[in-house]
């Protein structure tokens, strides 16, 4: 067991935080720090084709497609030093992070080489077609169909919440391809192109003002036969990896963001009168410790060797950080008082804070919600009974 | 950097695990509760095979003074494993004293002390004290709620610049064993008059590292208990039957047993990020180890707690081993600190003091 880092990764800490710093004074100091996803969209693609032009944009990957073939120590680092530099969240989170690694683990040689350098160039921006008006928690409920004609699938279907398909390039579809089947069976993984007479995204506005999510129509929406991972009708399998990778490194990233709100939160608590105050400071205190072993309880997941193995850590995490960024929320709120319910101009007007108040009602939604997490740690974590399923 | 345990600590882990799980009974325990005096709360013979024939006391303790070498976070798999069987053993001691010693006494006191120690010939306890000064080398003064004063031979007296040791059965010294809620780890009473005591070499050192070893102890035990708590109430879930199911296939019972896991995930997490940054000098270590004692003492008070209410009736027996755990939890929760001063000491290093 080991925490430190060696000389060389100091070095490549050096090497990133200086051209990090460098893109986040210099050309792109106008997207420093900005914390919501839908803002300067046009200005964040050209930020992914920035780091992607400096071999940054995905460094986990093998260095055959575009990436650097990084070391955990080394995409920690670069997380952290992404973190300090102020640079944006990244755009393309759900093609980098999920699309990527699962066509990555499930792809043929062609698709890679198909779908794998849109994504590492930062051009192809991905969304995530999962759930439906009748599938949500229970998933393996959906009902969008896909058939084959003269060698092409054509799909037919709603989706729902879809994030940022407003924006997006390219869709991943789970689709009920084998007809009259049931559940996870018959399910199959398309990979879709978002711009085509077919799908019809309508942005659904979300609580906190902006509109993030969408609906998604597939009617007669198009792709080609092979642009499928994993076989036909298994797709539900590839649908599960895909799900574990968003356990995988992204979080790294994402804790670096959780930092810079806590961090947002201390400093309110000095403007704000309240750093001295002894309750605010053992909720602050609280949430510090909370981040620090979320750091190391992703460390440990990720250091783990027997991937096979069940892994508490990983198994736990999901819940563990929706739920600290809901209770920070709320720390945030108390600290800001009523100034954190004032939103000068729109009603998406609020600052950083009581925005991320908002938004972090969904966190312990999207992903799995708290009760669902819940239900897997005790299933698979502690092998207890199942959920008996309705017939409704 | 590898947070993860090598295959030597996974070894070292698996032999505690199984010498506790076959020598710690529930009915040794008891046992040892059930005494008085300086036998109180204390498996003699427990401590004794532990520190010779499994020579683990000396985990974390100077290869060059009769230890083991190693460092605290193959202690802390020792004091997890201890604590998962809510051992009678004078661990804690052991650790703050072993470690004050190695850290702050001379190289003289360090071989006199250090291989009795390790050996399991001298059991040692720790007591804070503030402000004291030695009289001709003598102290007089009254320490309260010694953990396992009652026990113990050697005493270190230990809090600000200035650290001694105290031969407890020596004369000027009277101990008085309490009855103690945790009957597994008594609380004493120690009175000197005019003792004679050998100040260490560097009272701070001494103090710095009791305190360190003190709290990685603590954790570990929590770890290790509140681990065992979950463990149990899952097996008995599995067996008890009402309304013609298994209880644990009821959700309201399921999600409490998932939070359980949820806080001692993070609790393992905190216990040997800890240890790690202690072993390594980080300059982490010091929030490290104030975010370990406060996280894992209330996440075994919580896990001791549900493991009550999920038993039902029997588990608020005196014959079911809940309250032994309820009971070790509680006491943890203020020993070395409660969690509100732990807290206290990371919000003061992140945001400074409250102005
Ligand atoms: C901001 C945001 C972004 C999203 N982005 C995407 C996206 O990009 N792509 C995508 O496909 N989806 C996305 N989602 C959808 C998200 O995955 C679902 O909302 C989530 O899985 C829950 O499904 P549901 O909304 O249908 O709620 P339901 O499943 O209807 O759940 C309603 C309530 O019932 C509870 N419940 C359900 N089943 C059980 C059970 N077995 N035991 C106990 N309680 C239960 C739930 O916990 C919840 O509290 C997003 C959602 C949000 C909020």
């Amino acid at each position: 067991m080991k925490l430190g880092f060696s000389p060389a990764d100091e070095a490549f800490r050096a090497e990133c935080a200086a051209w990090l710093t460098a893109q986040m004074n210099g050309p792109f100091a106008d997207i420093r720090g900005i914390p919501n996803l839908c803002d300067a969209i046009p200005r964040r693609k050209e930020w992914e084709q920035q780091l992607a032009a400096h071999q940054w944009s995905c460094i986990g990957w093998p260095e055959q497609w575009g990436g650097r073939n990084a070391t955990l120590a080394q995409q920690v680092i670069f997380a952290e030093e992404y973190a300090r530099a102020g640079a944006p969240n990244r755009i393309n989170h759900i093609g980098v992070e999920l699309a990527g690694p699962t066509i990555l683990a499930f792809g043929t040689e062609q698709q890679k080489a198909q779908y794998l350098p849109g994504i590492a160039a930062g051009t192809a921006i991905w969304c995530q077609g999962y759930s439906e008006p009748g599938a949500g928690s229970d998933l393996a409920n959906v009902k969008t169909k896909a058939r084959l004609e003269s060698g092409e699938w054509v799909v037919n279907g709603q989706k729902v919440w879809t994030s940022l398909a407003h924006y997006s390039d390219m869709i991943f579809v789970v689709a009920r391809s084998e007809e009259g089947s049931k559940g996870p069976k018959g399910i199959s993984f398309l990979l879709m192109d978002i711009d085509q007479p077919g799908i019809e995204v309508r942005p659904i506005r979300q609580m906190n003002g902006e509109a993030e999510f969408n609906e998604t129509f597939l009617t007669d929406a198009r792709c080609a036969g092979d642009a499928m991972l994993g076989a036909r009708g298994d797709g539900w399998k590839v649908a599960m990896a895909l799900l574990a990778f968003e356990r995988g490194v992204s979080t790294l990233g994402q804790q670096m963001q959780f930092r810079n709100e806590l961090d947002a939160v201390i400093d309110a608590a000095r403007t704000h009168g309240k750093a001295a105050d002894p309750v605010i400071r053992q909720r602050i205190a609280k949430a510090e410790i909370g981040l620090r072993l979320m750091r190391y309880g992703a460390l440990r997941m990720l250091s783990g060797t027997d991937p096979a193995a069940i892994d508490g850590a990983a198994l736990t995490y999901k819940i563990q950080w929706a739920t600290w960024r809901r209770d920070l929320g709320e720390l945030a709120m108390d600290v800001l008082g009523q100034a954190g319910e004032i939103a000068d101009g729109d009603h998406d007007g609020w600052g950083p804070l009581p925005n991320m108040y908002l938004f972090s009602r969904s966190d312990t939604i999207y992903g799995g919600t708290n009760q669902i997490q819940r239900n897997l740690i005790a299933e698979r974590g502690l092998g207890l009974p199942r959920e008996p399923r309705g017939e409704l | 950097m590898e947070f993860a345990f090598t295959d030597e600590q996974v070894m070292i882990a698996d032999t505690v695990r199984g010498f506790f799980a076959e020598h710690a009974s529930s009915e040794r325990t008891r046992a040892a509760m059930a005494a008085s005096g300086t036998a109180a709360g204390i498996d003699r013979a427990l401590w004794s095979s532990f520190a010779s024939e499994l020579g683990l006391a000396g985990v974390g303790l100077p290869e060059d003074h009769g230890g083991a070498g190693l460092g605290m976070v193959e202690f802390a798999l020792v004091a997890e494993a201890a604590g998962s069987k809510v051992a009678a053993i004078p661990l804690l001691g052991l650790a703050m004293v072993g470690r004050g010693i190695a850290a702050g006494g001379s190289d003289a006191q360090k071989s006199q002390w250090l291989p009795r120690l390790a050996g399991g010939e001298v059991m040692a306890a720790a007591a804070w004290a503030d402000g004291l000064r030695a009289n001709d080398g003598r102290l007089s003064t009254t320490l309260n709620f010694v953990p396992h004063g009652g026990a113990a031979d050697l005493l270190l007296v230990y809090g600000g610049d200035d650290a001694w040791l105290v031969d407890l059965k020596g004369d000027g010294v009277a101990v008085t064993t309490h009855v103690t809620m945790d009957q597994t780890r008594p609380l004493a009473t120690i009175v000197l008059d005019g003792a004679a005591v050998e100040p260490l070499a560097d009272g701070r050192a001494a103090t710095m590292a009791a305190l360190a070893a003190g709290w990685i102890c603590l954790s570990a035990e929590a770890l290790g208990g509140a681990q065992e708590t979950l463990d149990r109430t899952v097996a008995y879930s599995r067996e008890r039957v009402q309304f013609g199911r298994a209880i644990g296939s009821f959700q309201a019972y399921k999600h409490r047993l998932a939070d359980m896991m949820v806080e001692i995930e993070q609790a393992r997490s905190a216990v040997y990020w800890a240890a790690c940054a202690l072993d390594e000098g980080s300059e982490e270590a010091t929030l490290a180890l104030h975010a370990a004692k406060s996280f894992c003492a209330d996440t075994y008070h919580m896990c001791a707690g549900n493991m009550i209410q999920l038993h039902g009736g029997i588990g608020f027996t005196w014959e079911h081993d809940a309250h032994l755990f309820f009971k070790r939890a509680r006491s943890i929760l203020t020993l070395l600190g409660d969690g509100q001063w732990h807290r206290e000491q990371v919000a003061r290093l992140i945001m400074g003091a409250a102005a």
